[in-house]
């Protein structure tokens, strides 16, 4: 059975990220765009530092909206960063013109999730497969092309490659279709290859054995990978270093076996906790952490993740929006009665998804803000360990308003807590 | 349990469709029974027919597929209903999920009218507030907070939609739901939130569901039973946990080593891909691609044998019943990665 071969230490950065900021801007009505109002921006990737080494494996993982595909396409200069630097071969590569990427990307290659879509379904195995040559010019004459083409296939193991030079890509099962889009990768001689979720469109039985062959040819063509996936499995098995995103930073990163041996951060605890495993004596916990990955155009104060967590506590960034959270899921859980007795109780709560500060709560007709106060008592009093509470300072009446406030926000950053890098208030001390 | 908790039986149950080249086997004699309240997972590789006999037992085959043999639902032939009778039994009594939610719920109608519409097409005698009742009733017990219930589909995450397909298929409350990949396409935190909603419904409501899965680990989590399927055939049915600890077949046994978990320290995975199903191998169909092939494997389908409540296809489990001379290994053709699925 092959396993993993131990790698060398580390030694030469290959690219360096600093402060990586890809922020995209949202279309907004056509009156604001007339009118040059901002409309907002989806913070993809919000300050992202990281370094790969040569010839390791660094993993970065996170669910849809984390950012982590953003980011490897950054690398390869393929989303034009809004700011921060990604050095490479002692340029900033973030500055670089079309002219001078495109000779880049000989050196920077992808492969996609789907190799579907990332295969032209009307050209041949061989024509496609060869493309990066004739656009970088790298092939001397036809007999050239198709023996590097043919080199490729068969180190991919698309052999004998007879059988699938002139071949289509609806004739070749899911497995082959990946194998061939690795051989367009690997046919320019790239130093990394940004990889992402290369196995999770495939069948069970076939991810092993690409698993399998990315590791061969790193070993035999000395590559670096980014391997973007969401599956911690694939990535314990795959990566010597990971990355775990959640919606545009890094929260925690460190060696594969320190991450997965002690995760540090509450959302790696939740990941590592979620996986269903296939051993029957393994079952998921029942304490999951409560709804999704937040919009990213508009990510909640502080820690981004405090929504969610279930230890967080007053720094963590609580806000007006979480109170509208905190009646949404009472509400889930009460009968339709006392939902629409309580519901006449708070009036309008429109506003609190977009207040910041503090949250102001006015009355239905026909209730005080006494009733609202009295609602939130038993609120509290109902489930006083919920994290939400913690974070708030005080509930006050202001002139027939009910006021929340909440504790200050701060933004946690990344510090070196034992072996491993976490963002969490949890670790300052 | 009593033979009533039966909700669907099929026996020797085969779906097939007509291409050029013949007519594809994609299920080809299976048998099981689910019982009320139970849930059986059904795993396999892409193009084993799982997703075929999902749909057979519905009755949602396209067109041009045929189906025969038995299949019982609740006691009644299924296969001799008229077609408006079988028609009359989906939604009410029987319901599928899908892997995407999206394109199953209608953009320009609020949550509140895909609800109201369901109960009203199955139930038309029921009030405007009986039905605004129990559609709240329902989102309430899958998370939705009755705030969204006037919300259109757009405006809720994919999490949320998936919940949302679940609480219209249940809303109806059917004896029997097929789930298709349910959770392919959710993160994985949310993933595990459906499936804890799943187990606390299969508790609450005693629905018999079949969940279609390629992830053994979702087995593990959320099944009672588990059939492995190959070529069109169960080859191994049984209690999901004793399955897991002592699977039978061998391609139970190299799909369970074939899985990443976390506890993966190396690679292992089943050579060569599933056979076409025009034309599969004769005798047990995994024979080309088995480490334990002997040559009885080649020629003659293994009988089904069962031990501590699971059945298994494997000549394996009956060796006393092999020819002699039958039992030499299989000496395998090399199967290049050329061949694989």
């Amino acid at each position: 059975m092959p396993t993993r071969p131990e790698t060398a230490a580390p030694t030469e950065t290959l690219i360096e990220v600093e402060e990586l900021e890809v922020h995209f801007r949202l279309q907004g009505s056509s009156l604001a765009r007339l009118f040059g109002r901002d409309t907002g921006h989806v913070r993809a990737v919000d300050g992202v530092s990281l370094e790969l080494h040569q010839g390791e494996v660094v993993g970065l993982v996170g669910e849809s909206g984390s950012g982590k595909t953003t980011l490897g396409r950054a690398l390869l200069g393929l989303e034009q960063p809004t700011g921060g630097r990604i050095r490479y071969g002692g340029k900033d590569i973030t500055r670089l013109g079309e002219r001078d990427l495109r000779s880049l990307r000989t050196e920077l290659q992808m492969v996609f999730q789907d190799p579907n879509a990332a295969l032209n379904p009307a050209m041949t195995i061989a024509r496609q497969v060869g493309h990066p040559l004739r656009i970088h010019g790298l092939a001397k004459g036809r007999d050239d092309l198709r023996a590097k083409v043919s080199q490729s296939l068969e180190r991919v193991g698309l052999a004998p490659v007879e059988r699938f030079l002139d071949k289509y890509p609806s004739d070749l099962s899911g497995g082959q279709k990946q194998r061939a889009v690795i051989a367009r990768a690997i046919i320019t001689g790239p130093r990394l290859l940004v990889a992402d979720e290369p196995i999770s469109m495939l069948d069970m039985s076939v991810r092993s054995k690409i698993l399998q062959l990315m590791l061969d040819l790193k070993n035999d063509l000395g590559l670096t990978y980014v391997y973007i996936t969401h599956d911690l499995a694939s990535a314990k098995f795959f990566c010597d270093r990971v990355a775990i995103m959640y919606l545009g930073r890094i929260v925690e990163i460190g060696r594969t076996e320190e991450i997965f041996r002690d995760p540090k951060h509450p959302y790696t605890k939740a990941l590592l906790a979620a996986i269903p495993d296939p051993d029957p004596d393994r079952a998921l916990p029942r304490d999951l952490p409560r709804g999704e990955i937040p919009d990213a155009a508009d990510p909640p104060s502080g820690c981004a993740f405090h929504p969610r967590c279930p230890r967080a506590f007053e720094a963590c960034g609580w806000e007006p929006r979480d109170l509208q959270t905190l009646l949404d899921s009472h509400w889930a859980s009460v009968s339709v009665e006392d939902y629409e007795r309580e519901r006449e109780v708070v009036g309008d709560l429109s506003g609190l998804e977009r207040a910041r500060g503090r949250a102001v709560l006015r009355p239905g007709a026909g209730s005080t803000a006494a009733d609202v106060r009295a609602l939130l008592d038993r609120l509290r009093a109902a489930d006083p360990e919920e994290p939400f509470w913690r974070g708030v300072e005080s509930v006050d009446v202001e002139g027939g308003d009910v006021i929340v406030t909440f504790a200050p926000a701060e933004d946690p950053v990344l510090r070196t807590v034992s072996a491993v890098r976490v963002a969490c208030h949890l670790y300052e001390a | 349990m009593s033979a009533s908790d039966v909700v669907v039986s099929a026996e020797g149950l085969r779906i097939w469709y007509g291409t050029e080249r013949g007519p594809v086997r994609a299920v080809d004699g299976v048998s099981f029974e689910l019982r009320a309240g139970e849930t059986l997972g059904l795993v396999g590789e892409s193009g084993c027919g799982k997703s075929t006999l999902g749909r057979g037992l519905l009755d949602l085959l396209p067109e041009g597929s045929k189906m025969d043999g038995s299949l019982r639902y609740q006691g009644h032939d299924v296969l001799a209903m008229s077609t408006s009778r079988r028609h009359a039994l989906r939604g009410s009594d029987l319901a599928m999920i899908f892997q995407e939610p999206l394109t199953r719920l209608n953009p320009l109608m609020r949550i509140r009218e895909h609800f109201e519409e369901a109960l009203r097409t199955h139930e038309p005698g029921v009030g405007k507030d009986e039905l605004r009742r129990r559609s709240m009733e329902v989102l309430r017990r899958i998370g939705i907070p009755p705030t969204r219930y006037e919300s259109y589909p757009h405006e809720f995450s994919g999490g949320m939609r998936q919940r949302l397909m679940i609480a219209l298929a249940l809303a109806l409350r059917p004896a029997f739901i097929v789930a298709d990949e349910p959770t392919t396409a959710l993160d994985v935190l949310v993933e595990a939130q459906i499936l804890e909603m799943l187990h606390d419904l299969r508790s609450e409501i005693d629905t018999a569901l079949l969940l279609i899965t390629h992830n053994l680990g979702i087995v593990a989590e959320a099944c009672d039973r588990v059939a492995v399927m190959y070529a069109g055939e169960i080859v191994e049915i049984g209690d999901a946990r004793d399955v897991f600890r002592n699977p039978r077949h061998p391609y139970t046994r190299e799909l369970l080593r074939s899985t990443i978990s976390l506890s993966t320290t190396g690679l292992h995975y089943i050579p060569g891909a599933p056979p076409d199903l025009v034309e599969p191998p004769s005798g047990c169909h995994f024979h080309p691609r088995c480490p334990d092939a002997m040559t009885v494997c080649t020629t003659t389908a293994p009988p089904v044998v069962e031990s501590a409540g699971t059945l298994a296809a494997c000549w394996l489990q009956s060796p006393g019943a092999i020819p002699a001379g039958a039992e030499e290994p299989l000496r395998r053709r090399e199967i290049s990665d050329a061949d694989e699925a």
